[in-house]
């Protein structure tokens, strides 16, 4: 049970991590100036969240790793966040679809995480919930000014969608930790925050005069270490000092 | 009607009297070009500023550091967007000032086209640039044009624990293994120069240095403000066990200041003139992103136009 | 505001920091629209807890009166002293008033 609750720890944090890290690429560099502060504010919004549940996790294991340890230390295999979260920013559409579809399914993730058996998740969820709703406003109202926008920014819009549709199924996995976590009362269920994910992204997407893509085949593989080829590349730069220099204090 | 002259003698006596002078005062022609130049040399400096730290952040060491390092560089971007507002309040749009950065037209602070080459440097840069920074920030909070004093109070309140992260990350490094030491020491050595230009030639020597004084744009010279800064230093490096890379370096009894030695001014107005070692990157960073969001802001653009269209026919 | 779709109209911010307190002007920025103007002026203006409430307004709906009408505009409040509480004198001993 500790095992799987560590593993759901884990996943949870990882998704956080690596999209902060994904979205920090940005700074310095986004489309225009208020922007580039917007995009460093969800970064660094989630990497706070991913610190919590990392240092929850390290307790949950009992070993003494911190959220360092767990962050820095660990490698390609030992990751389990979903393959959404690791792909490359692309255009500006590509990094503001890729948000919103996780958003879109965090927010909801969040709020019946209140609900959880496991108080420290309540905790860090009642943090993570003001945050997401945040996000997932903002992200939301890119997809529209893209989709109502210019031709061009439809067409960018449609095709990061259409791109990243793939990646989505697997936000909803039901496996093993999740059923086990499931009946514990811990894990809120999955189908509820489908739904809701469903919802918000019908309802955005018409909004934005966007077509949803059609459920085709959906890559897994993420929740088990199973990632696509843009992890490695990830971790290798995010740790590359704490493995150069073992044990040395920062 | 009144003669330009004597416009010229009130808006000096209000500026000699400590007076702000407001967007809608008439002021010199020249007044105003000098703080354009120097408003928005400051903002481009700020937003060109966030490359070489930007640098780092994917490579933080630890998660503390990253978050600290995101926020500055965050705090940079927010820094470059309260002098640009500052320079919109004296006629020029934003627009046209970034336009004059990608053209080239326009200089930022040369400091910012050295490389990041360790992690180090983040902390060097922490304690020496922005340490020089806010020298003159701290002068600039009493400047004579009001929007530009008000950025510089709200910049100097949040730069406060930019200097501190910085000699922090040195002061790790300097207790830390031997490797780690030998980087912070290599850092000092290549950002201490570089660091001493960033406050201009020597009084002797600046082209704008009188007129700014005469109309409080600037409040202290040059060399003034550069004096001060390596005070403070010297003592600042002593602490942590760093050696400042200057063999002239003595204190001066009688002075009351450090003796250093001479600055390399040709390597300064190289670096100035576009031979700096990454100043081709920086640009091209700029302007890579700048084209990258055209599409962007233009599509925000055309859904608000749409969007106001929209409610004015229901 | 400009033509070039490229470039977004500016927006005056004012915060309020406190319930209780007048929203103060902070400085401006750069949107497209109302809704983007509030969340930049949030991010832009508020990162350190500086934020209870935010007003934004196009900055070309603000009309500011003009330096060389001070003097007739302001100058008369000078002899006016009978505005200020100070100017009355009240008969030792009295009190709360």
């Amino acid at each position: 049970m500790n095992d799987t609750r560590f593993t759901y720890t884990l996943r949870l944090a990882d998704d956080l991590l690596v999209l902060s890290h994904r979205l920090s690429e940005w700074c310095g560099h986004g489309p225009v100036l208020e922007e580039d502060i917007a995009l460093t504010n969800r970064a660094l919004d989630h990497l706070g969240e991913a610190r919590n549940l990392l240092q929850y996790a390290g307790q949950v294991e009992g070993q003494g790793r911190s959220d360092d340890d767990l962050a820095f230390l660990r490698n390609e295999r030992q990751y389990r966040n979903v393959k959404l979260v690791e792909q490359p920013n692309g255009d500006y559409a590509h990094t503001i679809a890729r948000s919103f579809l996780f958003d879109a399914y965090h927010l909801p993730l969040m709020q019946a995480l209140l609900k959880s058996k496991d108080e420290q998740l309540v905790a860090i969820a009642g943090k993570a919930v003001k945050e997401a709703t945040y996000h997932l406003r903002h992200s939301s109202e890119w997809m529209v000014r893209f989709g109502d926008g210019t031709d061009e920014s439809h067409q960018r819009a449609q095709t990061a969608l259409d791109d990243l549709w793939t990646f989505t199924g697997e936000l909803f996995v039901e496996d093993d930790v999740q059923k086990e976590l499931e009946k514990a009362g811990i894990a809120p269920a999955s189908g509820p925050i489908k739904a809701a994910f469903d919802s918000t992204v019908n309802e955005v997407l018409k909004e934005a005069t966007l077509k949803r893509p059609e459920d085709g085949f959906m890559a897994e593989g993420g929740r088990d270490g199973r990632h696509t080829e843009h992890l490695g590349y990830i971790l290798a730069e995010m740790q590359y000092l704490q493995r150069a220099y073992p044990g040395a204090e920062w | 009607m009144t003669e330009v002259k004597d416009l010229e003698a009130l808006f000096q006596a209000r500026i000699d009297a400590e007076q702000k002078i407001e967007p809608r005062d008439w002021m010199p022609e020249k007044y105003r070009k000098n703080l354009v130049r120097q408003v928005s040399q400051h903002a481009h400096s700020e937003v060109v500023g966030m490359l070489p730290e930007g640098n780092w952040i994917t490579r933080a060491p630890n998660l503390r550091r990253k978050a600290i390092l995101l926020a500055k560089v965050q705090d940079e971007a927010g820094h470059g967007l309260y002098l640009y507002s500052a320079c919109e309040t004296l006629g020029v749009t934003r627009e046209s000032t970034i336009d004059d950065l990608l053209s080239g037209r326009a200089k930022y602070s040369s400091i910012f086209n050295y490389p990041t080459l360790t992690w180090a440097d983040i902390g060097a840069i922490g304690w020496l640039v922005d340490g020089a920074a806010i020298m003159n920030q701290v002068m600039l909070t009493r400047t004579s044009y009001g929007p530009y004093a008000r950025a510089m109070v709200r910049i100097c309140k949040e730069e406060s624990f930019h200097q501190r992260q910085g000699y922090e990350i040195m002061a790790v490094l300097s207790k830390g293994k031997p490797e780690q030491k030998a980087m912070a020491q290599d850092a000092l050595n290549r950002w201490w120069w570089p660091s001493l230009m960033m406050f201009g030639p020597h009084d002797s020597e600046s082209a704008h240095t009188a007129e700014s004084m005469k109309w409080k744009i600037k409040r202290e010279s040059n060399d003034e403000l550069r004096q001060k800064f390596i005070d403070r230093t010297v003592q600042q490096a002593e602490v942590i066990g760093l050696t400042v890379p200057d063999p002239d370096l003595k204190w001066n009894e009688e002075r009351g200041h450090y003796d250093h030695g001479e600055i390399d001014w040709k390597e300064f107005w190289n670096v100035v003139e576009g031979n700096g070692p990454c100043n081709h990157e920086r640009m091209k960073a700029r302007i890579t992103a700048h084209e990258n969001g055209r599409w962007v802001r233009e599509a925000a653009a055309a859904h608000a136009s749409k969007k106001t269209k929209k409610k004015q026919a229901a | 505001m400009s033509d070039n779709p490229n470039n977004w109209p500016l927006w005056e911010v004012f915060i309020q920091s406190k319930r209780g307190l007048e929203h103060k002007h902070v400085g401006s920025l750069h949107a497209a629209d109302a809704e983007m103007a509030i969340e930049n002026a949030r991010d832009v203006y508020t990162r350190r807890q500086e934020g209870n409430s935010i007003w934004v307004v196009k900055a070309e709906h603000i009309h500011a009166s003009l330096p060389e009408d001070a003097e007739s505009l302001f100058d008369p409040a000078d002899d006016k002293v009978y505005r200020h509480p100070t100017f009355y004198t009240m008969p030792e001993g009295a009190k709360y008033i």
